[in-house]
């Protein structure tokens, strides 16, 4: 089983994509869910949502502590004093950020030893016309899963968005994929 | 009286009107109603208003009171719109009640 | 690795969503209802489904929970099919009238997200609500997750309008661990469930002037007491009807209920555990670890607490050298609600007793994980007093 956390602030879309890959992973015939951390919802106020994928039924039904992946969506979040993003994040696990910097910036910050990919995501998802960075890094998770293809998610996209956002979020999503690609990145976390 | 078994469920009644069964004429206590046939427009807001099945209808025409189940409320006298119903005091040597048998009373 | 090809039927959706798929299919006449979390979902989605033509139900916006179930109990009578959904503080502002709804033996389906009840005020799980409305006479089904929350809301509203029950039915899921979350559902075509539930014939509709009737009178010491022990009877029949509809259901669904409760690897069980809903789930994934070291442990899990199938979980728990119940209420002052069913239970149909203990756990949403289930089987094995009550996830 993989476990995915996702770090975003209220309102950027994290629960929406987490939905999102667990329904492209259902179409790959995995067991899946996908559940936000709720709380008083504010917009802008850090919020996490999680996945699990399995190659068999899932029965868990609590919290998610020691994830496979982490994803940050929004980078201020490395410098929010109630986030930690690498708790409990498995030593061998991988942490994906929304970022300018380097991972090696990014393992400065952070402290943390196992694999770290950063890519811009928000700088692409402007040169695709796109609004969030959500959907950038969802084609980033995508892609490091490996066994998830583009066109699985792009399915999904049809249900969550309306025509006129849909073109934008299918860039967006490759614009993620390919970021990754080109660095021949993979997860040692496949299903 | 009916075991459990026998009743219906929920406590329902089967059958309307069942203020017909209960003659609740020995409720009143001092005030009666009085109808007064040639002042009745027969708009039957009595009837509407009258928790009890006092008034007496037939053929959509007032007929009159029905001793054996008026309360004594007044509220038939405060609805009537032309003073076709007064309240009058009651004095003691008036029979109140029963005058007739309960389910007798036709109500259209 | 290997693509199941059942994954193909199923549907990425939340346990609100997926009770709310059941209401669309079932149709109902009428559905008052007053929005509150963890429910939310459940009937906002429904109100879509309606906007989009999917059915034709009658959306009645109240101002209350209380008006929610004085509708639903109106209607109802009226003759209509009639669902309704709340959690927590709608269910205690609801319970007045529940419990007029369930004398009146109206058939309504109710939907619960289960949440805690206040104070402090809280919107997370916990099983408070349901638990305060157990005595309502209402029959009350437990979800694990969103396909048994769409599977049970179907099953709910045959069982609710069978002529030999004809009372409330409650259909718990819990508050955002089922609700909110997304999961893989297996739903049936619409034909199947409108052919499940059919046609609702109420049996005394107030709107049938040809056959008038009397309903809700007052009922003083001389009839009162009939009418409580006739809902005996109707709680004593859902457990026939249940049965027989779990064999229907499994045609229809290829999904089999059996029985009143789950048992999970239970039959040669050292030590049981029984637990409601959502945190029976993570249990198996428990005993799955625990087997794998040899420990013989195993889980029970109730879809039934009313009727509760006391004689049947006694004779399932017989052989155990221990048991835990985890409730997810407490009655302060006493123990968790589900442990003195299963007490009373075993005393009564038990000659020689398994070790009984009970645990608290999870109030006001606080999560459960594997470890904290595993650590009861931990207290069983080190044979600590069962005579104390215990907390799980509480800093003490």
């Amino acid at each position: 089983m993989i476990e995915i956390r996702w770090h975003g602030r209220g309102g950027q879309g994290a629960k929406t994509v987490s939905q999102l890959l667990a329904g492209a992973a259902l179409r790959r015939g995995r067991y899946v869910q996908a559940f936000p951390e709720y709380g008083p919802e504010r917009s802008g106020a850090p919020v996490k949502a999680f996945n699990r994928l399995d190659t068999k039924e899932i029965r868990l039904h609590c919290g998610v502590y020691e994830p496979d992946i982490v994803v940050v969506l929004d980078p201020t979040l490395l410098h929010a004093r109630e986030v930690r993003v690498t708790e409990g994040l498995k030593r061998h696990g991988l942490l994906l950020v929304n970022t300018a910097q380097t991972p090696e910036e990014i393992r400065a910050l952070t402290g943390f030893s196992g694999r770290i990919i950063t890519l811009d995501a928000e700088a692409l998802a402007r040169s695709v016309g796109a609004r969030f960075s959500n959907v950038v890094m969802l084609g980033a998770v995508a892609r490091v899963l490996g066994e998830i293809s583009v066109e699985d998610v792009e399915h999904e996209f049809a249900h969550a968005f309306g025509e006129k956002a849909l073109a934008t979020n299918i860039a967006a999503l490759h614009a993620g994929f390919a970021a990754v690609d080109a660095r021949a990145e993979r997860s040692e976390a496949s299903l | 009286m009916k075991r459990y078994q026998e009743l219906p469920i929920g406590g329902v009644i089967p059958g309307g009107a069942t203020p017909h069964l209960v003659q609740t004429g020995g409720w009143r206590s001092g005030k009666k109603p009085v109808f007064n046939e040639k002042l009745c427009v027969n708009c039957l807001l009595c009837w509407v208003h009258c928790p009890e099945a006092t008034i007496l209808v037939e053929r959509s025409q007032m007929r009159g009171i029905s001793y054996d189940h008026c309360k004594g409320c007044g509220i038939c006298s405060q609805a009537c719109p032309t003073g076709a119903i007064v309240m009058v005091a009651e004095t003691n040597d008036e029979p109140q009640m029963p005058q007739q048998k309960a389910g007798e009373e036709v109500c259209v | 690795m290997r693509v199941a090809t059942e994954q193909k039927r199923l549907t990425l959706i939340t346990g609100a969503e997926a009770a709310a798929h059941a209401m669309r299919q079932i149709n109902p006449d009428v559905v008052p209802v007053y929005p509150i979390t963890p429910q939310t979902p459940i009937i906002e989605t429904f109100a879509q489904f309606i906007a989009d033509g999917q059915c034709d139900t009658e959306i009645i916006n109240v101002e209350s929970e209380h008006s929610a179930m004085s509708a639903a109990v109106g209607a109802s009578c009226a003759g209509a099919r009639v669902m309704t959904a709340t959690s927590s503080q709608g269910l205690a502002l609801m319970l007045e009238i529940v419990y007029i709804a369930a004398s009146m033996r109206c058939p309504i389906v109710i939907a619960v997200g289960s949440r805690a009840l206040s104070g402090p005020i809280n919107i997370h799980c916990d099983h408070s609500d349901s638990m305060m409305a157990r005595d309502a006479g209402c029959v009350q089904i437990f979800a694990e997750n969103a396909q048994e929350a769409y599977d049970l809301m179907i099953i709910a509203q045959r069982l609710a309008e069978d002529r030999r029950v004809l009372v409330p039915v409650m259909v718990m899921q819990d508050g955002f661990t089922i609700t909110h979350s997304a999961e893989p559902v297996a739903l049936l075509p619409d034909e199947s469930v409108r052919e499940f539930v059919g046609q609702y014939e109420p049996l005394y509709p107030l709107l049938d002037t040809d056959r008038p009737t009397t309903q809700g009178p007052f009922a003083l010491p001389d009839y009162y007491f009939e009418l409580k022990r006739q809902q005996v009877d109707a709680l004593e029949a859902a457990r026939t009807v249940w049965l027989e509809l779990q064999e229907r259901f499994a045609e229809t669904s290829g999904r089999r209920y059996e029985g009143f409760f789950e048992e999970y690897k239970l039959s040669d069980a050292e030590y049981a555990l029984v637990i409601l809903s959502s945190t029976a789930g993570t249990a198996k994934v428990v005993i799955d670890r625990l087997r794998r070291k040899g420990v013989k442990v195993g889980l029970l899990k109730p879809w039934l607490f009313r009727p509760f199938p006391a004689e049947e979980i006694a004779q399932a728990l017989a052989h155990a050298h221990a048991i835990a119940v985890l409730d997810r209420a407490i009655s302060f002052g006493s123990w968790g609600p589900m442990y003195l069913e299963i007490s009373a239970a075993l005393g009564r149909y038990l000659h020689e007793k398994p070790v009984l203990y009970n645990y608290i756990y999870g109030l006001g949403g606080r999560d459960t994980p594997p470890e904290s289930i595993a650590s009861v089987v931990t207290d069983m094995q080190n044979e600590l007093d069962p005579r104390v009550l215990r907390y799980l996830g509480l800093r003490e």
